[in-house]
Parts: C-alpha cells; structure tokens; sequence
C-alpha cells in the first residue's frame, strides 16, 4: 500500500462524517416537519379527527366517501368549492398568461423608461395578499368605491361587484391576476432574452411579419417559459386561500359560497368546525389535484419537445 | 429553465431584437407599445394610490367621491398606532421574517453546499426526500402542524409564540435545491487547497463557499422575508391572541368589528406596504434578477 492512500482514506472518511453532521438538522427537520405531518394528514383523513373529542376512532374511507357524496348532490358547500377553485383556475390562468404575455412582448421592444414599467407591474407581486386584497374590496364598494366612481362617470349603470352571486368570482379573480402578473412578465422576460437573435435576423431576411415571427419563432421557443408558467400558476390558483377571506363578508367565500376554494373550506372545517378528520380529506383531494396538473402539463412538454 | 442566464446579460441590452429593418411601421409598434403600457402601468399603481390617500381622509370623507382627502389628517395614523395592537403586529411581523430568513441563510447554504460538495452514502435519496417535500402543499400540512404546536415534543405549547409562527419555514427544500447549483460553482481546488493549510470542514464552508455565493444567499433571503412578512395561512392558525399576531393577520382581524373601519384598514395596509414597497424600489434590479435567474416564487 502507498504511503498516503490510508491518509486519503480517512479524509474521506471524514467528509462523509462531516456531511452527516452538517445535514443532521435540515434531516431531522424535513423527517419532522414535513414528511410525518405529510404522512399524518393521510392518517387523520381516515379517522373522524376532532381535536375537542375524547377518542378520534377509525372511520376507513369514510371521510372520502362524505366528500364525494357531497360532490353529487345539487348543490352543497364542498362541490361549490371544487367548482369555484376549477373556475379560478381554468380562467385565471389562461388570462393572467396571455395578459402578461403581450406585456413582455411589449416591453422586450422599448428601451427608454423600460426599468420604471418593470418596477411598477412587478410591485403588487410583492405585496402582502390580505393588504391589498382589502384595498381592492373597498375599490369594489357600491356608491363610494373607485369602479363605481368610474362607471358612474361614463354613465354605466352601477355594479355590485362583489355583493352578487354572478360577480364576486370574477372580481376576485381580477385581483388575483392583477397581483400575479408581475411575476409572469419577469419569468417571460428572462424566457425571451434566451432567444437567439439570429433567429430573428433570419426572419428578418425572409421578410417574415411581425405575426409570422411570434408564431413560429417567439412562441415555440418560448414554450420552456409557458409550460414552466402553466404548472406554477395553476399550482397557486388551486391553492387560493387570502383573498377570498379578506374580500368576502366575514371570510366565509360567500356570497352564497359564489367564492369559496377548496382551501377555505378546509380551513373552516378543520379550524371552525373541528371536522379535522373530513378537512384533512380535503386536502388530500387537494394534493392529487396538483399533482396530476404538474404530471399532466408535465408530460404534454415532454411530447412537445420531443 | 432560467440557469444559463447571467445576471449582467438579463439587463443590458434590453432586446431590440425584431426591430431591425422595419423602420416604416416601427414607430407605430413602440408609440402603441408605450400607450398600452402606460395604461397598465396606470391600473397597477392606482390602487396603492387611492390606499394612501384614503388613510389620510378624515372619517367623513370616506363614503365621499373625492380622489384625494379635502382636509388631509394624520388621524388615521395616530387611531392605529394608540388604539390598535399594530405597532405589536409590526414587531411580531419582523421577528418571525428574521429569525426565518437567518436560519434559511445558514441551514440552506450549509445542506446546499454539503449537496454540491460532498459525497457520502445515502446522498441521492436524502436530496430526493428533501425535493419530493416541495410537490406536498403546505395546506395539507396545516392541519398537522396545529396538532404538533399545541402539543409539541418541546415546551407546553407553540401556538401564540415566535417559533410557532416561523418554524415551518425554518429550512427549505427550495432555498437548499438553489444554493446546491451555486455553490457546484464553488472551485473543488480551492476548496482542497484549504484542506491541505488546514483548514476545518466547517471553516471551508464559512470562509470560502459562503463569500463566494453571498449573491444568491442575498436574493434567497429578500424573497424569505418577502415571503414571511407576507405570510398569512400559517400565522392565522398559530396565533390566537391579537398581541401575537401577525401583520396580515392582524390587518384581517380589523374587519371583526360591526362596521368596516375602511380608513384604518387602509392606514394599516400602507404601512405594513409602503415601507417594504420602498426596500423592493431599492432593491428591485436584485430581486428581478434574482426571479429570472432561480425562477423562485417570493
């Protein structure tokens, strides 16, 4: 044996050790705090877990046979959830991406003043849900509200906005996709610059229309960007919880459950209702959705690219 | 998606890339351009406008039609600061988001440089565990984690204490996935040429990947804060006691009352907004560029 590898050998050694003892707590943190509640959850949705009961007994499938029961009737709070939560995200999607789409177009054109646009579609990204989600339930009053001001000076006839069952949806939507995009345009922007320029000159030199560019340069190549878009989007979307309780009266998704999400009835069930046992089973549900969305948009790419 | 991308080509040359040779309808693209974005940028700042002046309206000018206050006054601002706990909501706010943003700093540079760096049995499966956590959403941990904090292995209880509020974002699988691509830059003969001075495996660390990734440790720790400050699902379950609670949380609570107080709600908005919104305008060519590099969500 040469002089050094019994050396080399306990060096090595000895940074695997020290990767253990570095690792030690991110280890026992992920183990404890996110995959045993994770583990737990699917427990508890097998059990009617009320925290105030004595005994929190075994129900099998129980939970998961309630909430599908729940989903065939004409109408109940749980199928208005997972109606308004698909809603939201079927149209919240499409239009944030389209909305902040062309805005990055736009904006990969100018020069001057193009930093100040930036900073100012990216502030409502980072500013706190609940805050401005109650600055735009106030924009959404009757009579004194900003939208009823406007409509009222171009003599359109007033709106409810938020106190009907038809409009309060969409207007929270409208908050929704207002504060997001930011992050949208950002994620494109980055998308865009990877763009090879010769590609453009190339067109260019065929004597393509600005039309024909962004069809069959712009868009395929920036399919990276969309599809990375599509899944996170539609991930958050899925999981609206804030502003549907700092704009409906008193959190409760209403009017007559018109916005209610899957989340804010989990968290009246599990925190006002105690029906931890059926919440947890919502959020099971809740789980296979994103899941299957990130699979599903996942392999479509996949094809795409190929 | 967005690795190759260097932080100094992102802003630099900001694209005039199909404009080329077509001078003739070139102007009318740019002027419609500008137009259209004027507008937007319009609707997207006039909201914090009419936030800001309402808090400065005195109470019978609110369900008036005026845009900006008549007889502006610092009423509001006093009403919040003496008559509410938000001057406690404040402090709990910027206590949770540091002491998570200090612990991300270290747990998820340290996991991420341990992940680029070393190897060691069992190395695939642990990073593949910690990744896996991201697909779980918290939603579902909730429930759980109520159950844990009010009966915790440590302590009587976590509800309505600091670590209560931050403990679920002490350490991140998303924060340590982007600190392993840096620091896989971090050259490996450096590192052995501090192993051969003597250097201690934790010094290594410390001393030389840690200076040479302070960019990304930065941009993980203003979307961290950004993240707490804002956080609102977590700290609404964990809090009963409005001395505990959080800035959002507390912002949500205003409305318990009969009616809607909507100048001191305002009031409150702005200031848990204004004073971050000026810390992002200062920082905004970092935390762009930060969003475009990791693709990390706030």
């Amino acid at each position: 044996m040469p002089p050094g590898v019994f050396q080399n050998m306990t060096f090595a050694r000895k940074k695997i050790v020290w990767a253990y003892i570095f690792l030690a707590i991110p280890i026992v943190f992920f183990a404890y705090i996110r995959v045993y509640p994770a583990l737990f959850a699917f427990q508890m949705s097998l059990h009617d877990y009320n925290p105030l009961a004595a005994e929190q007994p075994y129900v099998g499938l129980e939970n998961y046979e309630r909430l599908f029961e729940q989903l065939g009737k004409r109408k109940s709070q749980t199928k208005s959830a997972f109606q308004n939560t698909i809603n939201y995200v079927l149209l919240g999607v499409p239009i944030q991406l389209c909305l902040a789409l062309a805005i990055a177009l736009m904006l990969n054109e100018i020069r001057v003043m193009s930093t100040l646009y930036r900073i100012m579609f990216f502030l409502p990204f980072v500013t706190s849900t609940i805050a401005i989600a109650w600055v735009f339930r106030m924009l959404y009053q009757p009579r004194f509200g900003l939208f009823n001001v406007i409509l009222q000076l171009v003599s359109l006839p007033q709106q409810p906005f938020l106190r009907s069952t038809q409009q309060a949806l969409p207007s929270v939507l409208a908050l929704v996709i207002w504060q997001g995009m930011g992050f949208a345009i950002i994620i494109f922007l980055a998308g865009l610059k990877q763009i090879p320029r010769t590609y453009y000159e190339a067109a260019e030199v065929d004597g393509a229309s600005r039309w024909h560019t962004f069809r069959y340069i712009t868009f395929p190549l920036l399919n990276p960007s969309i599809v990375y878009l599509l899944v996170l989007q539609s991930i958050s979307f899925l999981r609206m919880f804030a502003p549907v309780i700092a704009m409906t009266e008193q959190g409760r998704g209403g009017p007559l459950d018109s916005t209610v999400t899957v989340v804010l009835q989990t968290y009246r069930e599990a925190f006002q209702s105690f029906n931890m046992g059926y919440a947890s089973s919502l959020t099971v549900v809740l789980f296979a959705l994103i899941l299957g969305v990130t699979i599903i948009q996942l392999s479509v790419t996949s094809r795409r690219i190929n | 998606m967005a690795q190759s991308i260097t932080p100094s080509n992102i802003f630099r040359d900001q694209g005039r890339v199909t404009a080329v040779g077509r001078a003739s309808d070139d102007w009318k693209y740019k002027f419609f351009s500008y137009l259209l974005l004027t507008m937007i940028a319009f609707t997207m700042i006039v909201p914090f406008l009419w936030m800001i002046s309402t808090s400065f309206k005195p109470e019978s000018e609110i369900l008036r039609r005026n845009v900006f206050p008549q007889e502006p006054t610092l009423d509001n601002y006093s009403d919040v600061i003496n008559k509410t706990d938000l001057p406690l909501w404040y402090k709990n706010s910027f206590i949770v988001a540091v002491m998570s943003t200090v612990s991300v700093a270290f747990f998820d540079s340290l996991a991420g440089y341990v992940f680029a760096k070393y190897n060691f049995p069992g190395k695939r499966p642990i990073f593949i565990i910690f990744l896996t956590s991201l697909m779980v959403p918290t939603e579902m941990l909730l429930i759980p984690w109520f159950i844990m904090s009010s009966n915790p292995p440590i302590g009587a209880t976590w509800v309505d204490t600091y670590w209560g509020i931050a403990f679920p974002g002490v350490i991140t699988a998303s924060g340590i996935f982007l600190m392993r691509q840096f620091m896989q830059g971090v050259p490996d003969e450096l590192l052995d040429a501090g192993r051969i001075d003597g250097v201690s495996e934790f010094g290594l660390y410390w001393r030389v990947a840690v200076p040479l990734s302070l960019p990304a440790i930065g941009a993980l720790c203003i979307f961290n804060f950004l993240g707490n400050w804002n956080a609102f699902i977590w700290p609404l379950i964990a809090t009963t006691r409005s001395e505990m609670f959080t800035l959002p949380v507390g912002i949500q609570q205003f409305s318990s009352e009969a009616d809607t107080p909507w100048n001191l709600i305002m009031t409150g908005a702005s200031l848990s907004v204004v004073p971050l919104l000026i810390v992002v305008i200062i920082f905004q060519r970092y935390i762009i560029e930060g969003i475009a590099l990791t693709g990390l969500k706030g």
